[in-house]
Formats: C-alpha cells, structure tokens, sequence
C-alpha cells in the first residue's frame, strides 16, 4: 500500500486554501492535493498516494508504472468511493 | 508502448544478471524492505532469475501486514460504538482482530467507510456534525504526509468531531533491529523507493555506515530490482558499504521538503509495537500533544488490550528474513489469504501472501508428493 500510482493533472483549484487538482489515471479521474508537489501544473504527471502527489514524473514514466500497477492489480486505492462535498450546514 | 518495455526488457535484464553472475564470488543475503517490491519480485520470479548464492529475503514494510493486533482490536472497539464513522483505506477491513474483522463489524450494522484520501473524512465529518468520525490512520513514511494533512486540517478548521486511531510504523528503526538481532542474515538492504520519496535518504546513511551494510534505495519494477540487486552486490563484493539510490529518476536524498515538515509538525517519533516482531524502540509515529483533541485512542479512552498471535504462525522470523513461508508447516494448508494466521498472509504485500497468490504453495505441496511417492517407491 506504499506504492503510488501516476496520474496526470487535468485541472487545479483552490478548495479552502488546499490546491487540489484532477488527475486522470487510465480511465478514472479523482481529485489529489498538490500541497506537496508545488511545482506541479496541469499537463504534469504527479505521482498520487492516498490523494496526495508526492512527486512529478515525466510522461513515459507515468505510462509505464501504471501499466505495472494495473498488471500487479494495485490500483484499488482508485476503486475507493468518491465522497461528495457538500454545503456546510448553518446553525439553526 | 515503447515505454512499457524499456523497464522489463528481457535481455537489459538478461544482461544484469549475467554481470551479478560474473562479479559474484560467494553467496549473499540481500532483504528488500518494502512489501511492494516483494510483491513484484515473487510476481516476476526475480527471485529465481539470480544466480545461485544471491538470495532475497523480504522483510517487513508491508504497513497492513506490521499494524499490531492491539490496534486492530481498539479500531474494532471505536467503529463498534454508536454516533461513531469510523473510516479507514480498503486494505484493513479485511484483516482479522480478535473479535473479528471491520468488514464483519459493517455488515453487522456499524458505519464504516472505505476512504479514498485521509482528507475524505472532513468532507463526512461537515456532512454529519452529530457524529464522531474517526480515522484509522496507518502506513509507514510515505502515508504519513497524507495522514498528518487530515490532523492539521481538522485543527485548523476546528472540525473537533475528527480524530485518528494512529498506527504509524517507520522503516529505518525496523532495519536497525533487523540487523542487531543476533540471528541476522542480511547482509545488503534494497531500500523503499516510495518511502524515500518522501523521507529522502539521510537518515539511511548512519546504517549503513554503523552496520557496515550496503543500502540501495530501489524502485519496484523488475529492472530497477536487479540493478538494485545489483548494485548491492558490487557493494558487497567489494568490501564497500553506503547508501546508493537507485530511484534517482524519483527521488534524492532529502525527499519531499514540504512533506516531511508537516508530518514533524503534526507527529512525533514513539516507541511501536509491529504484529509478528514485537516493540521496537523509536520505530512509529504519535500525534503531538498540539493535537491532543484528534486523538482517537484518548477520547475513546481503548484499554490496552493483550492479544496473542498463533504459536504455529512464523510471520515474525519472516520479516526478519530468517525463513521464508515455505519454512511454515501452516503455510498454504491452514494459513492462506482467507483464513491468515498471522502478519504476513494478512495483506498481498505480505510475503505469505505474495507466495500464495503467485502459487508457490504447490511448489511444497508438489515437493512433499515427491517425496512421499520417492519413500513410497522405495519401501
């Protein structure tokens, strides 16, 4: 479960003060923090663990780990349900 | 997929081996640390593409595997009491406590969630104010800036219906114990490239040097294993012993700054006791005094609980790398992945679990046929 699985940066936004981005993986698109991977921008490859990237990758690197991932059926992590935002309740 | 094959190029790998063959003058033991390369090395039968004499032995970074029963034991507790959410990532829920596993507990009733991110539980935590949500917070360096993120955010947003159940495991205190035990095998370390990722390589540095034990940070694909494999064995065979990375296309010495100096801010380093080893010194994380108000294990006030694992079970010297699971006699007939008995059959990383899913049970099963039909052949 240490293993990280590329993705690419579709698109970042500011939630909160957290940058957070899609990243597309294969054919699954989640969101990940970019809090530590400040350099990264959309069209970088990040390396993605528990929806955070820890690092940027170049393109054929990102490729080929998923490929190994997906053989070593290791990307369950991605399989996990997707929790909706929603709006913050006011005191009655 | 020009890609795809530069990193498992048969006769790049081909090549590899024939140098360890040809600079190897006696046989070595050599441990990877990180349950993902274990996984990959019995996956490609790595291990049975050395040369004789270099022999891998795995040892304990598989952070499912190494949560101690006692945990799994106070989770089982939080996530059975009511107004509680109890989340956690996918792996835990199906690893047996002694009153059970989570995944029974959720059928049985108690809300349970499978999270993709730590930061999913502020998320359930805005949408259910009347409810604690309590985070099952395990994994070794490279979860913990992940985990660290949840505590600091839940502080800052003074989302105080948050707080973690943390089971923080290190690797480089694991090491060190590995390598004082008096029955030590190893002589060389691949090192986790994932954990350095975050960690960077410092802190491998003072090992090496003390032990006098090469320390090759490696990735987990099956060309970056042998030349790791390889590297080592240079080290080895010339009387040399630093830490070398490997990994460099990923990760250098200091790993990931931001990373790092949250989780120092959020965690501190706490003795840990590992499932199958025991305690051992310094090796895990606790949340500082800061964060008192996120942490699960004082606001449920969970006992310690004493467990005890099943004496057949040999997990212990496995992720030592003194035996391999083929060495149990429970391997494969009463320990396999649906009914495990102990750490290293709990979670595919495990090496047990590797062995199994990869078959190489029957090898020993086959064996064992063999040589009862040899007896039989000769009575």
């Amino acid at each position: 479960m240490c293993l990280a699985i590329p993705g690419k940066v579709l698109e970042e936004f500011d939630r909160g003060g957290m940058r957070i981005a899609k990243v597309q993986f294969g054919g699954i698109v989640r969101e990940a923090s970019l809090d530590y991977t400040p350099q990264a921008k959309v069209g970088d490859y990040v390396l993605v663990h528990v929806g955070f990237a820890i690092s940027t990758v170049n393109a054929e690197e990102a490729e080929r780990t998923y490929q190994l991932l997906e053989e070593m059926d290791q990307l369950t992590e991605l399989d996990a349900p997707v929790v909706d935002e929603v709006p913050t309740r006011k005191p009655q | 997929m020009k890609y795809l094959d530069e990193y498992r190029n048969p006769r790049l790998a081909q090549s590899i081996i024939s140098e360890i063959r040809r600079i190897q003058t006696r046989p070595w033991v050599i441990m990877e640390v990180c349950g993902g390369q274990t996984h990959s090395i019995v996956k490609h039968g790595i291990d049975r593409l050395l040369p004789e004499g270099i022999e891998l032995v795995h040892g304990p970074g598989c952070p499912v595997c190494v949560t101690p029963l006692e945990n799994i034991d106070k989770a089982h507790a939080i996530a059975g009491q009511p107004n509680v959410i109890f989340c956690s990532f996918g792996d835990m829920l199906r690893v047996p406590g002694s009153n059970g596993d989570l995944f029974t507990l959720k059928s049985q009733g108690a809300d349970i969630r499978v999270v993709y991110s730590p930061l999913d539980c502020l998320k359930i935590a805005r949408a259910n104010p009347d409810k604690h949500i309590v985070f099952f917070a395990i994994g070794f360096e490279t979860t913990a800036p992940a985990n660290a993120m949840l505590a600091f955010r839940a502080e800052q947003e003074g989302a105080h219906n948050v707080s973690i159940l943390v089971s923080h495991s290190l690797v480089p205190p694991s090491m060190t114990y590995i390598l004082q035990s008096p029955q030590n095998r190893v002589q060389g370390f691949l090192g986790p490239g994932h954990v350095c990722t975050i960690m960077g390589y410092r802190e491998y540095e003072p090992i090496s040097e003390r032990y006098k034990v090469p320390i090759v940070i490696t990735g987990f694909e099956p060309l970056d294993l042998l030349q790791g494999t390889l590297m080592t064995v240079r080290q080895l065979e010339a009387g040399r012993a630093t830490v070398e990375n490997q990994y460099s296309r990923i990760l250098d010495r200091e790993g990931n700054v931001p990373a790092r100096k949250l989780v120092n801010s959020v965690f501190e380093v706490s003795d840990r006791k590992w499932r199958g080893v025991g305690w051992i010194p310094k090796s895990g994380y606790k949340l500082r005094w800061e964060y008192r108000e996120h942490d699960a294990e004082r606001l449920f006030h969970v006992k310690e609980i004493d467990t005890k694992e099943p004496a057949v079970c040999i997990s212990g010297q496995i992720l030592k790398g003194i035996k391999k699971p083929h060495d149990c006699p429970a391997f494969g007939i009463q320990c396999t992945p649906l009914t495990p008995l102990g750490a290293t059959m709990v979670s595919a990383e495990g090496a047990c679990a590797a062995y199994y899913a990869y078959g190489r049970h029957l090898d020993k099963q086959r064996a064992e046929a063999s040589a009862q039909a040899q007896v039989g052949g000769a009575a």
